[in-house]
């Protein structure tokens, strides 16, 4: 059997896991179009920052690919797959076969067509460990930096950019940093937080015509006529499947490459695991591209048991990031800002002054979200009680307590998670 | 795999397995100096809860998960699991992101705010049995073969 998996990072070892759990025997071939081993995609803005060094940005065991026997291929660009002889074609004119396939190719970053935006020198995206080498590599000479975007990335820039020493304004389109993952009363505790280390933070703005002569930038007009000055424009709107190269291939790509629950795609033997893929949302089943690092490693794991003829069907990505921002860490999991919160029941303890926030999302006596900002140990007790629809109903009350734990749920819960089978003497 | 299981009903909440453990993973692996004389004391892998001034007590740690949460959502790759099932975080290569504190559905993983890095359970690489099933006077703690619950 020929696996074939193209992309490296979190849903590809995943995959290569997923696959060696049922075959031990078949070849593993992984593309990458990236010149680095699996490295911890995350940590580019601590690499940036400098808080830690490159050899720490190697995501596996040295010994893993060996381990594994992964055939691995860096530095290569797929171009084309046909699916109907079951091949890949990379950028370099040659042709790799498969029996079964996996793309894991992730996201590339979203830039708009901003004017003045075309020939300039110092455009940055920031989503790979050489997107942060150039930054850093022209830190010397780079004195106010604007970040379109604040969102994950942009934030994470930013902090990166922070502790090089240099000026930033981050500019965000929505009434709050992070709205994806946050609500209003979050956004602004950490916006708050963000402005205390001198960042300044623009919301409800976007960046309209980058200034400057020839490559050289010198500012950045917004929407609302304000003018920044700078030297850097980072690009941080968001990132879009990375399956361009999907055209022609009979696999059906919507906003990502769709899959079903054991992530094959709609052309047979070909599956989709990551950012790059849209599968069943947890809470509605919808399928949604769901860009969020530990879900990726679960399709990854679920696809290269499919591929290798094991059984393992995906529950739905739950969204849940954790974020630190500028020493305040932030946890938020599922429905944190609902649509409708009359459909929901809300529980809320705030205390912005010592950036403290808790924030319970219930519907129908079930936990579907929270955001904890400041106190965030044991947050994914909460991450249980929503995977497993626990009815919250006895112990409601204590779900806001910075202590709340498994002492707060019913004893048959507790043993079931805790207690020894059988009888012990 | 051996694992750590509770008996609720035999907890006492005296917090012995909380200091046995910090006693283990603290540098002198004695009490008192880990206690009283080291700079950072080091954290408790296991937490013991309590309500009702310790009517109702139990000690919760680590399941050493089968697909374990934490790994899957460590953005280091700082959380392996070892041949031995045995789930590790290696603190040199943790960041502090605290993923695995927001993924772990048994509330296992601790954060060591001093140190800036995230803590749980070894088992004790270096002992027969687990600190805090040793220093449970009451036998509330067990240590033995069973699958993750």
């Amino acid at each position: 059997m020929n696996y074939v998996i193209i992309g490296n990072s979190v849903a590809a070892v995943g995959a290569i896991r997923g696959i060696r759990g049922v075959d031990e025997q078949g070849n593993i071939t992984v593309i990458s179009r990236e010149r680095h081993i699996a490295y911890g995609r995350p940590l580019i803005s601590y690499l940036l920052g400098g808080l830690i060094t490159e050899k720490r940005m190697a995501y596996l065991p040295e010994d893993f690919y060996e381990k594994n026997r992964v055939n691995l291929l860096l530095d290569a660009e797929v171009v084309g797959v046909d699916s109907a002889r079951k091949q890949v074609k990379l950028a370099a004119g040659d042709t790799i076969g498969f029996d079964k396939l996996l793309i894991a190719t992730g996201g590339d970053p979203f830039v708009p067509p901003i004017e003045g935006l075309a020939g300039k020198d110092r455009i940055f995206t920031f989503t790979t460990w050489d997107d942060a080498e150039k930054l850093k590599g022209i830190a010397a000479d780079m004195e106010r930096v604007v970040v379109i975007g604040g969102g994950l990335i942009g934030l994470k820039a930013a902090e990166g950019i922070h502790l090089l020493g240099k000026q930033i304004s981050i500019v965000e389109l929505a009434d709050r940093i992070l709205s994806a993952a946050f609500d209003r009363p979050a956004g602004r505790v950490v916006a708050k937080k963000m402005k205390a280390n001198g960042i300044d933070v623009i919301t409800e703005d976007t960046v309209v015509r980058i200034e400057g002569d020839g490559a050289r930038i010198s500012g950045v007009t917004l929407k609302s006529g304000d003018y920044i000055p700078c030297d850097t424009v980072v690009v941080a709107i968001g990132v879009r499947p990375a399956a361009g190269f999907l055209k022609g291939s009979k696999v059906e790509v919507n906003r990502g490459i769709v899959v079903n629950d054991t992530m094959e795609t709609s052309v047979k033997g070909i599956y989709a695991a990551g950012d790059v893929a849209e599968a069943s949302d947890f809470f509605s089943g919808q399928k949604n591209p769901m860009p969020i690092w530990p879900d990726a490693y679960i399709q990854g794991d679920v696809a290269g048991t499919a591929m290798a003829g094991g059984k393992k069907s995906y529950s739905g990505g739950l969204a849940m990031n954790s974020i630190e921002l500028f020493k305040v860490p932030t946890i938020s999991m599922g429905i944190t800002n609902p649509v409708e919160p009359k459909e929901f029941d809300i529980l809320t303890y705030q205390d912005a002054e010592n950036y403290q926030y808790r924030k319970i999302v219930l519907q129908e006596n079930r936990l579907v979200g929270a955001v904890l900002v400041g106190q965030v140990d044991r947050a994914g007790i909460f991450s249980g009680l929503i995977r497993e629809k626990v009815d919250v109903t006895p112990f409601k009350e204590q779900l806001l307590d910075p202590d709340f734990g498994f002492i707060h749920l019913t004893k048959e819960i507790r043993s079931t998670l805790f207690a020894p089978y059988g009888k012990v003497a | 795999m051996k694992r750590i299981y509770t008996i609720e009903d035999a907890c006492i909440g005296c917090h012995l397995c909380e200091v046995g453990c910090i006693t283990e993973h603290s540098q002198s692996k004695d009490p008192i100096r880990a206690f009283l004389h080291e700079q950072v004391r080091s954290i408790s892998r296991c937490t013991v809860e309590e309500l009702d001034g310790g009517v109702i007590s139990l000690s919760t740690t680590c399941r050493h998960c089968d697909e374990p949460d934490c790994l899957r959502a460590c953005i280091s790759g700082a959380i392996q699991k070892n041949d031995a099932g045995v789930v590790r975080i290696d603190t040199e290569q943790c960041v502090g992101c605290w993923s695995c504190v927001m993924a772990c559905p048994y509330g296992a993983v601790q954060r060591n705010l001093a140190k800036k890095k995230a803590n749980k359970c070894d088992l004790c690489p270096d002992r027969k049995s687990p600190a805090c099933v040793d220093a449970c006077p009451n036998r509330a703690l067990v240590y033995k073969e069973g699958s993750q619950k």
